[in-house]
């Protein structure tokens, strides 16, 4: 391929990407945006302008090499063009969440030491406004969209399209200066800083190098065939690793087209009307619109329901075969095009899917059911694993080795090992930098030899090279018998249900698995009603002996596909309880972000877990809980203990 | 301060105007009610001028007046600087004045866009021919008016109902509409009937942040009615108390939280 040729000796910047593209091709869509109903474009050869235009105005302000400019809005062409821009003159771009509070920009902007800024909108500006008397070394602010701002002090403020036409102006003055900085920017230089989302501790500033970008873009690219015809939408956060390496790694390696929606609320039109050749999103967006697409059938007239029913399931049969090139019969074939032009294909036009050659989703495990439904309609989608420190790109799955449960097979130029605790280690040219003045940290994650650990446990699945991750490394455990214990494997396994919302799984060093299971009242509420159940409360459903019994089977099911698993079949789940109350945030027992947090739990359930251990049929127990109000009060009941069919250990049995 | 003529200064530095429209000792009467007394005040170039009093005080009876759909029986409307005589509707929307109402009354069936763009009519001349075939002149007007309906769409922040047929939205939303469509008419001045009623919190501050940036961003005059108090006090300039059909208060917000006969008719005196 032409482009491998060029990878090194190639250019070795994103800038020296733009000026490439801006010949090759010069008349091709670059960007587009939705402004005033109308879908607006820039070829490569226009977006140059803009970006020198642009680089050409930071020099007039100041801006000096090694700088660092905060970018703060939503995904804007202006806001993508500002990053290059930076790097024209020798700065670093750091892309800042828009979403975050004005504390946590402080601490962002004060870390990294921005002078300037380049924000969106009013919001954003009031929110650096707040906290500027705390940046000692903040200078100028640049705004995009002038509303509202009209009486405020200009001194530091600078309006986006005349920081360009000064540019414009004084291109004589420093088109020199400008060419001095550019030319020489190398493969080792810096490229942009990505701050880390920060659950754990504050936000950490990731390092990464022209040479980790274009390799990954490069590598990913090839991997999935991308080329200058693609269209992506670009909704995800400017501050995530991936939208850095879809809308601008990617899209200057093959030149292809960033469309920016008109605006949040719009994005599913706009992804309707772009129509992506290429598309992510987080298994929630895919759930979502699952969720709205059964809603909608079910409100359906009989003959339309009818019609999806029929054809979806022989979808669900045939599609995922058919997607991967195995071979299907021709009556199967005929009834899949028929489908196609009934339901698939207006539903596919109807989620914008209908050109999606290459999707993916990650970020946590999506349900087989949701994976299923979107593979089965003849969507390309895939799971990927990456991380910030690895320039995104980790393991993926090759077109046509596609499955719900694992992340794929090491992407090119990457190693993979794993530790003896399970933990995935990594080594790639995607590998970041360092963490911006932090050394503990990036000497805590990355070894002298390039090995990243990535915190997460999995295993490579023998015969087919697949990275499976089953869980954060810090939760996974050892059981007495020193099996692999992983509580979020199992939990996931049973969240996919719709009767079960939450659960939680006990088992570090102890003989045998135990859980508590939270049910889902509206699906299990529903069910009820169905079939003429009477309860009053969630805590008298949650007690139903019927429903024990479905969650009994459930359980069962889960047992068995554990099971199947030689490493984790010790997580078999022998005796569970359905809680009496809902785990809730307002009780601790859930993070805001409906995450389990498992020592709270085992402290204010720990006469529950004792029955679970002890072999007793029930417990009575008193639980206290916090209104939406803030009162608190108290909830009692007696919950029965169920014990669950486990399948035997193969390998222990033939040891014994 | 307020009485020169050329106008004064708020506290967060704005420069208020002349007069604009005054009212000269109205009185409006309903068969045997009298709606409002003898009340007189001026609304100035460029200032939020805000209307208030406790129910039936006579606050959307003086809206009406200001908006030429009652005529007074007694006293006179002056608007720039001219008493104005009695006049249809539609003419006063020709002169540059522009309205929402309390009771949401936007074409239901209609989608977001086409409702503002009825906005649009006074500025629309091609005759109905030329209409029917869209060429020539109704072409060209139509293109303008969709960019000026856009640009408006733009500013209140909904791109995504654009298409979305009225009657489907929910009211914080129908008020916004309501509020683009008086918009659309490019007022010079706005009269806003009780803008955040039945709204939750959030859904008034958008609002509040979209009055005060229509007459930041183009320098719109506003007189609105409203309930609220908070957002009364934040957004006006200058604001008019009603109470039974008479003005018993009239100055910037702190002027009239000090003034007893206000604080009166809020906290309930009896009347004999």
């Amino acid at each position: 391929m032409a482009e491998k040729q060029t990878a090194v000796s190639g250019p070795q910047s994103i800038p020296a990407l733009l000026k490439r593209n801006a010949v090759q091709f010069a008349d091709k869509s670059a960007y587009r945006e939705k402004e005033f109903g109308i879908w607006q474009s820039w070829t490569w050869s226009e977006v140059a302008k803009e970006i020198e235009a642009l680089a050409l105005g930071l020099l007039n302000l100041g801006v000096n090499k090694g700088d660092f400019i905060a970018i703060i809005g939503r995904n804007r062409p202006y806001l993508y063009w500002s990053m290059v821009a930076a790097q024209s003159v020798g700065a670093i771009p750091v892309p800042v969440y828009q979403d975050a509070s004005a504390d946590e920009m402080a601490y962002v902007l004060e870390h990294c030491g921005a002078r300037f800024v380049i924000a969106d909108d009013q919001e954003q500006v009031d929110k650096v406004i707040e906290v500027q008397d705390q940046l000692h070394q903040f200078e100028h602010m640049i705004y995009l969209d002038p509303r509202g701002m009209r009486k405020y002090d200009h001194s530091k403020l600078h309006q986006f399209s005349h920081v360009q036409d000064q540019g414009r102006a004084a291109y004589d003055e420093f088109i020199n200066e400008l060419n001095a900085r550019r030319e020489p920017i190398g493969y080792d230089d810096q490229c942009v800083m990505l701050y880390t989302s920060g659950t754990t501790g504050k936000p950490k500033g990731v390092v990464l190098s022209n040479r980790n970008v274009i390799e990954s873009a490069r590598n990913s690219s090839e991997f999935d065939h991308l080329g200058a015809g693609e269209e992506i939408l670009a909704y995800l956060p400017m501050a995530w690793v991936g939208d850095f390496i879809f809308s601008i790694g990617q899209a200057y390696w093959t030149g292809f087209c960033v469309n920016c929606p008109e605006n949040a609320e719009t994005m599913m039109q706009d992804l309707r009307e772009i129509g992506p050749t290429y598309y992510f999103a987080p298994p929630r967006v895919f759930e979502t619109q699952l969720t709205n697409v059964m809603i909608r059938m079910e409100d359906a007239g009989r003959l339309k329901k009818k019609l999806f029913d029929r054809y979806m399931a022989h979808a669900r049969k045939v599609g995922p075969d058919l997607l991967d090139g195995r071979p299907v019969g021709f009556a199967d074939r005929l009834k899949y095009w028929i489908g196609d032009k009934l339901v698939y294909g207006p539903l596919k036009n109807t989620l914008g899917f209908t050109r999606v050659r290459v999707g993916y989703t990650a970020g946590e495990a999506i349900g087989p059911e949701i994976f299923d439904f979107y593979r089965s309609l003849g969507i390309n989608l895939k799971q990927l694993y990456g991380q910030t420190e690895a320039t995104v790109f980790i393991t993926a799955q090759p077109d046509g080795e596609v499955r719900s449960d694992t992340v794929g097979v090491p992407c090119p130029d990457v190693e993979l090992k794993i530790a003896d605790n399970g933990e995935v280690f990594y080594r790639s040219p995607g590998v970041f930098v360092e963490y911006y003045k932090n050394p503990e940290s990036t000497a805590g994650t990355k070894d002298d030899e390039g090995w990243v650990a990535t915190g997460d446990a999995g295993f490579i699945e023998e015969g087919t090279g697949h990275l499976r991750i089953i869980d954060r490394a810090k939760d996974v455990g050892k059981m007495a018998d020193e099996s692999l214990f992983a509580p979020k494997y199992v939990e996931n396994k049973l969240k996919f249900f719709p009767n079960i919302l939450e659960a939680v799984v006990f088992g570090n060093g102890r003989e045998e698995c135990t859980a508590f299971i939270n049910i889902d009242l509206t699906a299990v509420g529903n069910w009820a009603e169905r079939n003429n159940i009477a309860y009053a409360s969630y805590q008298e459903l949650a007690g139903h002996p019927e429903v024990l019994g479905a969650i009994q089977d459930h359980v069962e099911e889960v047992n068995a596909s554990v099971a199947a698993d030689e490493m984790l079949s010790g997580c078999q789940i022998h005796r569970f309880v359905v809680l009496h109350k809902e785990l809730d945030a307002d009780d601790g027992e859930l993070t805001r972000t409906r995450k389990v947090r498992r020592r709270i739990i085992e402290e204010k359930f720990s006469d529950i877990i004792a029955a679970l251990y002890d072999g007793s049929n029930s417990i009575s127990t008193t639980t206290e809980v916090t209104y939406e109000d803030g009162r608190k009060g108290a909830i009692s009941a007696t919950l029965d203990i169920r014990s669950a069919k486990t399948v035997a250990d193969a390998r222990k049995m033939a040891a014994e | 301060m307020l009485d020169q003529a050329e106008g004064y200064t708020t506290a967060d530095g704005r420069k208020i105007g002349g007069v604009v429209m005054e009212m000269k000792n109205i009185t409006l009467k309903f068969g045997g009610v009298t709606a409002i007394k003898d009340i007189s005040f001026d609304i100035r170039e460029g200032e939020i001028r805000a209307i208030i009093g406790p129910n039936g005080a006579g606050k959307s009876s003086m809206l009406n007046v200001v908006s030429g759909f009652y005529v007074p029986q007694e006293g006179e409307v002056w608007y720039r600087g001219a008493p104005r005589p009695p006049m249809k509707p539609y003419e006063v929307a020709r002169q540059g004045i522009a309205r929402t109402f309390q009771n949401i009354a936007l074409f239901e069936g209609m989608s977001v866009l086409d409702n503002v763009m009825t906005g649009r009519l006074t500025h629309m001349s091609a005759g109905i021919g030329a209409q029917a075939i869209w060429k020539g002149k109704a072409e060209a007007e139509e293109t303008a008016n969709r960019e000026v309906a856009e640009k408006i769409i733009d500013f209140l922040e909904i791109q995504s109902i654009r298409k979305t047929p009225v009657a489907r939205l929910p009211y914080g939303l129908k008020k916004r509409v309501e509020l683009a469509r008086a918009l659309a008419a490019e007022p010079q001045l706005l009269l806003l009937d009780e803008p955040m009623a039945g709204m939750n919190v959030e859904e008034k501050e958008d609002m509040c942040r979209f009055v005060l940036d229509v007459n930041d961003e183009f320098g719109t005059t506003i007189a609105l009615i409203e309930h609220d108090m908070g957002v009364v006090m934040d957004l006006s300039d200058r604001v008019v108390v009603m109470d039974y059909g008479k003005k018993i208060g009239d100055g910037t917000p702190d002027e009239v939280r000090a003034n007893q006969e206000v604080i009166d008719a809020y906290l309930g005196v009896s009347h004999d």
